[in-house]
């Protein structure tokens, strides 16, 4: 790996500079790194074991924690929106990356044309705001607006409160979650498959597997580090997400707390303040999102490692 | 390849294109049809969009686009959200080739753990310290000004841009340092003089995977800001949704007008946007 490279830069002459002389094209980005993320990250562990606003700040403990598992209204909250947030992952596990490997597997059919234009439009709505398309949805999936004209033309049973209904609620918002972010998945399988070698395919041909056989033998197995990562990339980005609620629903996840998720409860308890009393208790809001730290450190560090560990 | 093998796979094949072909088209037009929805009922009169949702307009208009450019300070907002995502790139950019620079070329067990450290935060969202930074940009008294965003996004841009320099670095072969180092060169002019400008593919890729999530975040403006004069173009959406929701060709407007410049440079250059998009997570 080293010899390819100018002996200057690998120690072969005194010139060779040690650490103290690269740290300092390292320190302005450690610096900025570590205290706008790393510091902040870390530190919020430390604040979920305080009570109080700015100022009067008071060691409680994992009373935050005790309070945010078991308080009969603030573990309600939590518990409704975790559920819900696993239903929302589940629906971007199961469709949004199993309609990524799909539309993968088609478009990297070398013989196939048209795969260039089929990725370039399926590509465009991740590259709106998910508050926009968010708002859009919204307006479409209002019984007022589209209503008579999707009677006149038969389509009657599309017209309903969609958004409004706590039964389809989570289901629609999670559907444009879906819908929005396919795009991602999608071309990191595609980038993953053209890794494939050739000569893997043209073996299986020669020895008579089919097409169909092929992929599940040989194309799926080969990119199963990639699918790991999108599974890691979609846990994190879920259990993140709030923008699309924030637009397609309101703050409090309605209707009834149906379409709550991690990121508004958050928002609710450890910035804005919880209705009607609106005092945030940057606590309980810390406890949150250690609790979430926690889980997707047991997710990302092993995976890291699996990746990084074969440099 | 044998030839006749070739062929006679090929026939195969083309007559499952069609199936995947029709998938395609399903999924392509499910993609498209809000977008155009989108795009076509700003061109048209607020009545219009009630009676006919899905056309052409029959009278086209552009006085929607008129009177948000007037009618608010949507301009203003422009301008945040444009010195915001370009600052904080070029900041990105800058801090991340420096350090990927040394990274590659210093390697013991210490530049390890710290490549280390900066590649962890490339899974982790950022979001996690919201309630931290608050504090923080409260402390630096940046709260309620566009300021507080760039600290936050160029540390968010960070692990990506070191990660991806890095192996790029590290991928240049030794003797185009050679004969500058040899005339007596130091590191900091090989840097600027020959590192910079043979990486910029890799600054393309890293400032693309930043500049969507950076013009698109509403998080960090949502909780950092409230003063009118600072507010980027997303931040404004939600209150202007508020103030249009019964006039919907303006809402469509102002949703269309927040998502333009970026869907532009998308299609004006795919190719950059999906492999900077997807770089992240892919291990080169």
């Amino acid at each position: 790996m080293e010899k390819q490279r100018h002996p200057a830069f690998q120690g072969g002459r005194s010139i060779k500079p040690g650490g103290v002389y690269w740290l300092r094209y390292i320190i302005p980005a450690l610096l900025v790194y570590g205290v706008f993320m790393a510091y902040p990250m870390i530190d919020s562990v430390r604040l979920s074991l305080y009570e109080g606003t700015t100022g009067v700040r008071q060691f409680v403990g994992f009373a935050n924690y005790v309070r945010l598992f078991t308080d009969e209204v603030v573990s309600k909250r939590f518990w409704n929106a975790f559920g819900n947030n696993w239903i929302f992952f589940a629906y971007h596990m199961i469709l949004q990356n199993a309609l990524g490997i799909l539309f993968a597997a088609i478009l990297t059919n070398r013989t196939m044309k048209g795969r260039g234009f089929y990725q370039t439009l399926i590509f465009i709505p991740c590259t709106i705001a998910v508050l926009v398309t968010g708002y859009l949805f919204k307006l479409m999936m209002n019984p007022v607006w589209a209503g008579t004209t999707l009677k006149n033309a038969g389509l009657g049973f599309l017209v309903r409160p969609w958004l409004g209904d706590r039964g389809t609620a989570l289901s629609c918002v999670s559907l444009v979650s879906v819908w929005q972010w396919v795009g991602i998945p999608t071309m990191m399988f595609v980038a993953a498959f053209q890794g494939i070698p050739d000569e893997l395919i043209e073996a299986a041909d020669i020895e008579g597997s089919n097409a169909w056989q092929t992929f599940w033998r040989i194309r799926v197995p080969m990119i199963m580090p990639v699918v790991g990562m999108v599974a890691i990339m979609t846990f994190v980005n879920n259990f993140n997400a709030f923008d699309v609620v924030f637009s397609m629903e309101t703050l409090d996840g309605a209707p009834d707390y149906a379409t709550d998720l991690i990121g508004t409860l958050f928002y609710r308890y450890g910035i804005a303040g919880q209705h009607p009393v609106g005092i945030p208790e940057p606590g309980v809001g810390a406890a949150i999102s250690t609790t979430i730290f926690a889980m997707l450190l047991c997710g990302v560090l092993p995976t890291l490692r699996a990746t990084q560990g074969k440099e | 390849m044998d030839n006749q093998r070739f062929s006679k796979r090929q026939l195969h094949l083309n007559q499952r294109h069609i199936g995947y072909h029709a998938i395609m088209i399903v999924w392509s037009f499910i993609a498209m049809a809000p977008v155009w929805i989108l795009i076509i009922n700003t061109l048209k009169t607020k009545k219009e969009i009630y009676t006919n949702p899905f056309g052409v307009p029959q009278t086209w208009t552009l006085d929607n686009y008129r009177s948000i450019i007037k009618g608010s300070d949507f301009l203003n907002y422009f301008k945040n959200s444009f010195v915001v995502v370009v600052g904080s790139l070029a900041m990105i950019l800058a801090l991340g080739s420096l350090a990927a620079y040394a990274l590659a070329h210093w390697r013991t067990r210490t530049s390890k753990g710290i490549h280390f450290f900066f590649i962890v935060g490339m899974m982790l969202p950022i979001k996690i310290a919201t309630i931290r930074l608050l504090q923080l940009m409260k402390g630096l008294n940046l709260l309620n000004t566009i300021w507080s965003l760039f600290p936050v996004y160029i540390a968010m841009g960070l692990p990506t841009a070191v990660f991806i320099l890095t192996q790029f670095i590290r991928t240049l072969p030794g003797e185009l340092y050679e004969a500058s180092f040899v005339d007596g060169a130091d590191r900091f002019m090989i840097y600027w003089r020959i590192v910079l400008p043979l990486i910029r593919p890799a600054l393309a890729t890293v400032a693309i995977y930043n500049l969507v999530p950076i013009w698109n975040d509403l998080w960090f403006p949502l909780i950092f800001i409230t003063e009118e004069s600072q507010k980027t173009v997303l931040l404004a959406v939600t209150r202007l949704q508020g103030q249009y929701t019964t006039d919907w060709p303006k809402l469509l407007t102002i949703l269309t007008l927040s998502a333009l410049p970026v869907i532009a440079l998308y299609l004006a250059m795919s190719k950059q946007f999906i492999a900077g998009l997807t770089a992240g997570a892919v291990k080169g």
